[in-house]
């Protein structure tokens, strides 16, 4: 009787991970959204207000699940389009790459690794508890965007740097098959953000 | 394509492609068989070896972005090692065993790395590390055995 028991266990976990696999590989990509070009904001007379729209539009990438799921309200991250807490379970750790003995790079390398559909990067981590936007409104993420106690001590120019030329910011627009990319492109982000510095990075109400 | 291993301090040149998981080259070509199949998508953990001292998943890990020194648990050595086996051994943790190279390439670097480690210290270090047999009590009484036994 154990035996058996043991065996339907045995089969069970077998069929358990077949599904995951096969169901991974045949998950289709959604198609990305858009952003508008910044040009597309001129419309908008009043700086303050046009500051603002231009930060809204934004928030179609900051509060996209490829952001947001590694910028989690907890310790733990978030993994899918579903948003799902990451499994197996991890957390942030003291420097953001997880516990010890079970750091991000048990399991992300420098890329992704599209047959098994695990992503990756160089700088793969979770974001510091201070830069948490998950569950917050796009007002809030904003005033915490701006806040060099909050940011990572990052003034405009820099901001726009890491936005800009960060590999794992530009990861949210190659997250390998599976997982839909944020909206646009980093090139089109990255002048959103330019633009909204230079009108005032005004935040949404 | 030849791509040159780091195994166990000893150089090898495998032929594969470049996307071959790590795993298959330790297996098929290198010939060492402790390191188990489970998944292939990292969700199991019985591939599990080390890279540069740092516990990877071999099945997920293409040998072309292999740069360190690999370590499988037939090299396994050292007192954190030798507490781990023998704490395995007193306290019966294998049953079917398939897991167990993974699981103890785990507890070895969880020691390594945090010699007295809380319950929750070994649950965070180990939970991707799945047991079919579901012997997760005895690894982690297991651990903290190794741990006592290190101490001092």
């Amino acid at each position: 009787m154990l035996r058996q028991t043991a065996l339907a266990a045995v089969a069970g976990l077998g069929l358990a991970l077949a599904g995951t696999a096969i169901t991974t590989a045949q998950t289709p990509t959604p198609p990305a959204g858009t952003l508008r070009p910044v040009e597309s904001f001129q419309s908008i007379a009043q700086r303050e207000a046009r500051s603002a729209a231009i930060f809204t539009e934004m928030g179609k990438v900051l509060q996209h699940p490829r952001c947001v799921n590694c910028h989690p309200a907890t310790e733990r991250p978030r993994q899918t389009d579903a948003q799902r807490p990451h499994q197996p379970l991890v957390v942030r750790g003291k420097d953001g790459h997880g516990a010890p003995g079970m750091a991000c790079s048990t399991c992300h390398g420098k890329e992704n690794f599209d047959p098994a559909r695990v992503p990756g990067d160089g700088h793969w981590a979770l974001a510091p508890a201070s830069m948490a936007w998950e569950g917050k409104t796009l007002g809030q993420i904003c005033e915490q965007l701006k806040d060099p106690n909050r940011n990572g001590s990052r003034d405009m120019a820099a901001l726009i740097k890491h936005v800009a030329e960060d590999s794992l910011v530009g990861w949210a627009w190659r997250p390998g098959p599976g997982r839909q990319p944020a909206p646009g492109t980093q090139d089109q982000f990255g002048a959103l953000l330019k633009a909204w510095g230079e009108t005032g990075a005004v935040c949404p109400r | 394509m030849a791509h040159t291993l780091s195994v166990n301090g000893r150089s090898h040149t495998v032929d594969v492609d470049a996307d071959t998981p790590l795993l298959w080259a330790i297996r098929d070509n290198i010939g060492l068989t402790g390191t188990k199949f489970g998944c292939g998508v990292a969700q199991c953990g019985a591939c599990t070896v080390w890279i540069d001292g740092q516990p990877v998943r071999s099945c997920v890990t293409p040998v072309s972005a292999v740069e360190g020194k690999v370590t499988t648990i037939e090299a396994l050595e050292g007192k954190e090692a030798r507490a781990v086996q023998a704490a395995w051994d007193t306290i019966d943790v294998p049953q079917c065993g398939y897991c167990q190279s993974g699981q103890v390439m785990s507890a070895v670097a969880l020691l390594k790395e945090n010699p007295k480690p809380s319950d929750r210290d070994i649950d965070l270090a180990m939970n991707g590390n799945i047991c079919r047999c579901a012997t997760y009590a005895r690894i982690r009484t297991a651990i903290h055995a190794a741990a006592r036994s290190l101490e001092g």
